[in-house]
This record gives C-alpha cells, structure tokens and sequence, in this order.
C-alpha cells in the first residue's frame, strides 16, 4: 500500500477516503496448558489488512466464522491495541503522538453489536443509556436527555411510550433499534455494525435495514456493515470485503463481485448460498471440508487446501491482494495475476474456469 | 380426500403450555399434521413461534414439571402423548431419533464418536460389541467422514463442526429410526458447510428413504431440504403444502409477508417490504387470528374468533378467513 499523499493529509478533498486502513494486523496468543511446551503459536485473527471507506458508502464484510471481521472491527475502534498497521480517520491517523486522540475518534466512530442484550446495562431505563454517552462527553444531562428523545423518534421507536422503558422490556428489533439510537447520540460520521441484523428475524431485519438506509441519507452517514449473510450484505453495501482466514480475498463493487466473482473462495460462498428457487435446488456442494485453524494456516494462498484450481505455485506463493485490470477491485489469487506460475494464470483461461454443479 | 396414502405420523390438534408461577407460555395452540412415509416436511417458522417444541412433543421430550400437553400424536398407530414411559424409552432412541443445532447437546465429551455409537447400537439392539463397531464404522463412512476408521477413535472436541454434525447424523441413524426429527441441524455452520451438511441429508433421505420433520428460520434452507412445507406463526401451523405451490404462491397474508421480508439476490434497489410490528406474545391463549395486529387485510371477521386451518385444494391448507381470496390479491409486494 502507498502511503498516504501528503497534500491530502490536511486538505477536504472529495476523494480523500473516510477511513484508511494499512496493513492492519493482530495476533492472540494462546494459552497452553502445559507450560512445558512452550509458547504455543498465535491466533492470526487479523494478518495484514489494507482498505479504504468512501465518505457516505457502505462497505459489507463477509466471511465464515473466525476469519477475523470483529477482530477487525474491534481495531478500528481500539478496543484492542493492533500489533501493526495504521487507521486514518480523515486524513488523521488515530493514536499515537501527534494523531487523533482515541476519545475523539470515538465520537466519530460508533459501534453496534449482534446481541442487542449484552450492549445494554439492563438497570437503566433506555433514555438513560441513550444518554450516557453524550453526558460522558461532557454535554450537559437535559441536553442530553432531549438529544435521546429526539434520536429514538429517529429510531422509529416513539419517544412517549419508550423513554422510561427498560431493555427487558422490548423486543430484540426494539432493543437493536435503541443500539443504534446509543450509537448516533453522539453523531458519528461512520458506524460499524457487526452481525447487527443477524439475531433479528427476517420480518424484523427488514425493519432495521430499512431502518438503517433511511439513517444513513438523512444523516450523512457511512457504514461498516458486517455479516455472515450475503444477501444482507449485497442489499445494503456499495462495497464488499471477503475475508479468508484473517485475509481479504476480494474487494470491489458489490453488484460486480457478486455477479462476476473472481476469487475461487468468493465464488464458493457464494454458490454455497441455499436455493430461493424450489425448482433449482443446490446439486452439488462447491467445495468441501470445514475452513481451517487461523492457528496454523495454510502456506502460500491460505484456501489452497480447499481450492479445486489450486497448483503447486499456490501452496509455495502469497498472492498478493492487486487491482485486477478495470474498475476498483482487488482480487488475492494466482489465477488472476499474469506470470504468477499458475499455468491458467492471465484473465481470460481464468474465466472459463467454473465449479461443477 | 382418497387414502392410498401411507401415513407414518398423524398429530391431532397439538396443544402445550409452560405453566409457572410467575406466567404461562400457550406455545402450541392446535397444531394438526401429518407426515407420509418417505417424506420431508419442512416447518418454517421465526423464533418463538413454537416449531421446537412441535417437535419435541414428538418424543415427549418436555419438561414434565411445568409442561401440559394435549392432543394426540399417533405414530404408526400408536399414541405417543398416552404411551407407557418404558415403551417412550425404547422410542426415543431408536424409532425416532433428532439431530440438534448444537451437536454437543448428542455426545458425551469424554468418550469417543465410536464408543458412544456402539453402546446405543448394543443397548437398543442387543447385538456383540464387535458387530456393533462394525456397523458404527459403516454409519461414518455412509455419512462420509473422511478416513472413518481413524474417526472412530476421536473424541467430539478434536471434531470441525461440520464432521460433529455429521457424526451426530450417523448417530441419529444408528439404530434404523422410522422418524428423524431435525431442530436446526445446520444454523450453527458456516455457509460452505452448511450446503455439505443439506445435501447429505437430502441423499441419505434418498438412498435411505428417511422420513424426515426438518425445522428451520430460514427459507432457503426450507427449500433446499423439504417435500412440503407447513409455516408456523404463534404456535399455529398457519399454512401448509407442497413446497412449490407454497413458495411461489404464498395464501397466508403471514407467508407472504415472511418471503417478502426475507433478501435475495433481487432485492437490491428496492426497499423491503417488512411486516410491521412483532410476534405475539403467548400469554394467553388465541381468541382471534394471532396474526391480525400485524396483517395489512384485517377485517371483523379476523378478531371475532380463531380461524381454522381450512383445505384449499387438495394438498394445502391455509390459517386464514380471506383463504379463498387471498390468492388472487398479494399486498406484499417483490416475492
Ligand atoms: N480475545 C481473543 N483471544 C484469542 N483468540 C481470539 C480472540 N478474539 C478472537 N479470537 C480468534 O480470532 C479469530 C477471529 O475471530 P473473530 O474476529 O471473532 O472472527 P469473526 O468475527 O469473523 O467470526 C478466531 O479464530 C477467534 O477464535
Ligand atoms: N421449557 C420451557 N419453559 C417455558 N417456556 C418454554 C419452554 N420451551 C419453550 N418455551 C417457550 O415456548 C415458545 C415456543 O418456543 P420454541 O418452540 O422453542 O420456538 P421456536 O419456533 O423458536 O423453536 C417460546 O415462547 C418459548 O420461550
Ligand atoms: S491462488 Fe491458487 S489456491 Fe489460491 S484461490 Fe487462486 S487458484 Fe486457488
Ligand atoms: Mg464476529
Ligand atoms: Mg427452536
């Protein structure tokens, strides 16, 4: 990844990213337990990801369980330490000396989570934890107070009969709808929503979804929407993100990625979607096995070992995550890079290779 | 209606209600079915709307400290709601057997894949040890656990997801069950997983002939797995037919809306059509239409009393008073 240019690092250029995200990597490590045997190796939860968010886009991130998407989202809003990698907010670089204090990248950065529970301390009343957040910012509690009443009229929850409430006293959409009431009280200008619709049922999702395309218009907002589910995803993004293993395989238009996907992994998941059509069920499975450890990762392309493309280059080189001729998209995969020693390398043998089924 | 039909399970206005002493749940208020020998009912439903319990009331598997059940489950001619515990026993592990979201629920995490299906071979069938390890080998390889034999000898921890999962199928077949009862067995899995984990059901059904109650939220998995399909909605089967007809031309203003709420690849560019409002309740129960606070077509008729499940042809059956309308007027639109 470039760096930066430094005449737009101060400057309000329409094309400067919202936020820029370079190499951005994280580790676990795992207990033993035996500690005889050493340090036993990391969880690589996150391995060296760089993307950039567009002012006022929607950027969906897909990927099987435990490929590192709320890892991520915990990076970028540091609540955990990245072992590498920078994240520009604005032009600003967040953390660090001379960068954006975290406190005030936390007023522009907002989060909400899958289990509408956990995120709200159920002895307050909602206006209270609506509230909060502001009052912690130092805005005085009546304004703050009227600034919940307002949000949640926003929310689509009508103030008068829901202020006073407490959150066992909702539904799970009207409890994810007081999140997202939580998370805009302090106005941030990006919200990342991991698996945020995934708990609801598909009646109540559409609410919020709807919920959520009518927020982002009238607030100027830009999103971070991540999800296990490919059809939300497709609905609400501008962009797409697939991640493998702590890596992004593909990146690029949502409409052009789901119609034309690229990378072999992209193209199973997406295969692997049930049937809407009764007349057309799924034949076959694209491919087969469970996803590996992010402990041991496989060498080279990390879905080799799945892969029914894959050739020995495959398992000896990285790939490298490159813009794949037209457009904006990237694509991490031998297939598509000429002279990578894949013998269908070079884009048009690449085509015509498809999964049976 | 002519009955050439071989039917394996008839249930017969299935109620059950959790009573406590702080409250009561009506988790099942009339539930009728009945499922043909061979077939794939698939039951679709959110959350809440009573499709678990539906079918654990199959096994009688409810806590009977608080649950009250009524109705009649007939399963090859014999009642199991009225059945003696001993014969109940001898039911649940091998007449009819379930599979679970979470395969942890099925096995005993310190013994291995191996021992545990053999010992529920050797307890439901009396058959030698040895004889039993040879079926149970030939249960993974029908469920297509790679290297089998080595699998026997692993414990459930040291299994991916998918391979527990499977493992758990071929322990639900290990004794021939006439029924398998299936509460979610995919949700829990990744995508790419969750399509091996279908289709090996679907075949196994197929070489087996396995009769099969599948219940599922999502419906796309409904259609990838069911024959027929019945669509619950607070504790009702709301509507009820061949998956084609059911799915392509939905009569209950609830299936409607469900398969207008739910995104697919069209969808984009468009705003959804959700269904306002929230599932009820169950605190009482239904004296009207349990979907009419939410339903676009209410009318008097639809609160004055409990709309019966009424044949619309002779396959499918809808929960709703405007049934012999509602085909011709979807107000849902997109689906
Ligand atoms: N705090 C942690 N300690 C150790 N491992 C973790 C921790 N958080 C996440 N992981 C591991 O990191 C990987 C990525 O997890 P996660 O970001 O939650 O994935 P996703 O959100 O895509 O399901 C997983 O293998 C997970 O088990
Ligand atoms: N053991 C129980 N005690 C009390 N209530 C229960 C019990 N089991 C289920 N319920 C309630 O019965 C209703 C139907 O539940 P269930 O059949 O599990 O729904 P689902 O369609 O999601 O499978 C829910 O309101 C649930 O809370
Ligand atoms: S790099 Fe090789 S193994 Fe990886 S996706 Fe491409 S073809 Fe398959
Ligand atoms: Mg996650
Ligand atoms: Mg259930």
């Amino acid at each position: 990844m470039p760096a930066i240019n430094s005449q737009n690092a101060n400057t309000e250029t329409p094309q400067r990213p919202l936020l820029q995200v370079q190499n951005l990597r994280k580790y676990f490590s795992t207990k033993r337990a035996l500690p005889a045997f050493g340090e036993s190796p990391p969880v690589r939860a996150v391995d060296g990801i760089s993307f950039d968010v567009q002012k006022g886009e929607t950027l969906g991130v897909v990927g099987e369980s435990g490929c590192g998407k709320s890892t991520m989202a915990r990076l970028l809003i540091r609540l955990i330490d990245p072992d590498e990698g920078t994240v520009i907010l604005d032009g600003k670089t967040i953390g660090g000396p001379g960068g954006l204090p975290i406190r005030e990248m936390r007023s522009r950065v907002q989060m909400v989570f899958q289990d509408s529970y956990a995120s709200l301390n159920p002895r307050l009343p909602i206006e209270e934890s609506i509230a909060f957040g502001p009052i912690s910012a130092g805005v005085p509690h009546d304004e703050a107070n009227e600034r919940a009443i307002a949000i949640l009229a926003k929310v689509g929850l009508e103030p008068r009969l829901f202020v006073h409430r407490y959150p066992h006293e909702l539904s799970g959409g009207q409890r994810q709808r007081v999140n997202i009431a939580r998370a805009l009280a302090l106005d941030p200008r990006l919200l990342i929503l991991d698996e945020a619709v995934s708990a609801l049922d598909k009646s109540v999702e559409a609410q919020v979804l709807n919920l959520l395309s009518d927020l982002r218009k009238q607030l100027d907002l830009t999103y971070i929407f991540i999800s296990h589910d490919l059809n939300v995803v497709r609905y609400i993004s501008d962009k797409v993100m697939v991640m493998y293993l702590g890596e992004i395989v593909e990146i690029g238009d949502v409409e052009q990625v789901y119609e034309d996907p690229r990378h072999p992994y992209t193209k199973a998941l997406l295969m692997a979607q049930p049937t809407m059509d009764p007349n057309r069920r799924t034949k076959e499975a694209p491919i087969t096995g469970d996803p590996p450890n992010p402990i041991r990762p496989p060498s080279g392309c990390r879905f080799h070992t799945r892969c029914p493309f894959a050739e020995p280059v495959c398992a000896e080189k990285v790939p490298p995550l490159i813009r794949d001729g037209e457009g904006t998209r990237r694509v991490a995969c031998h297939l598509w890079q000429e002279k990578s020693g894949h013998s269908k390398a070079g884009s048009d043998m690449a085509k015509e290779l498809s999964y049976a089924g | 209606m002519p009955d050439d039909r071989d039917i394996l399970l008839d249930v017969r206005d299935l109620h059950v209600k959790f009573v406590s002493r702080e409250r009561t749940v009506h988790a099942v208020n009339g539930v009728s079915f009945e499922l043909e020998r061979g077939e794939v009912l698939g039951i679709l439903g959110e959350s809440g709307s009573g499709k678990s319990v539906t079918l654990r009331s199959i096994q009688k598997l409810l806590p009977p400290r608080n649950a009250v059940l009524s109705g009649s489950i007939w399963l090859d001619g014999e009642d199991v709601l009225t059945m003696p515990r001993k014969q109940l026993a001898e039911l649940r592990g091998s007449d009819v057997s379930m599979i679970f979201q979470e395969p942890a629920t099925a096995f005993d995490p310190v013994y291995t894949i191996g021992d545990q299906i053999c010992e529920t071979i050797v307890h439901h069938e009396g058959i030698s040890q040895s004889e039993a390890r040879a079926r149970a080998l030939e249960l993974l390889e029908l469920v297509r656990i790679p290297s089998a034999k080595q699998r026997l000898d692993t414990y459930p921890h040291e299994m991916s997801g998918g391979m527990r999962q499977r493992a758990m199928i071929a322990l639900a077949l290990s004794c021939r069950p006439k029924l398998l009862l299936a509460d979610e067995p995919t949700t829990a899995l990744d995508a790419t997983v969750q399509i091996q984990v279908l289709l090996l059901l679907a075949q196994l059904q197929e070489e087996l002939g396995l009769s099969i109650i599948f219940v599922t939220h999502d419906v796309g998995v409904a259609i990838e797995v069911s024959s027929r399909l019945a669509v619950m909605y607070g504790g009702q089967i709301v509507e009820t037919g061949p998956l084609a007809e059911v799915v392509q031309s939905p009569v209950h203003p609830y299936t409607q809306g469900l398969l207008a709420s739910t995104i697919h690849s069209a969808s984009r560019g468009h705003r959804l059509e959700a269904i306002p409002g929230s599932p009820p309740n169950l605190e009482a129960p239904p004296t009207k239409c349990t979907f009419a606070p939410r339903c676009p077509y209410v009318e008097a008729a639809c609160t004055a009393a409990v709309p019966q499940l009424e044949p619309l042809s002779d396959h499918r059956a809808v929960r709703c008073i405007r049934s012999e309308v509602g085909q011709a007027s979807a107000a849902f639109a997109g689906n």
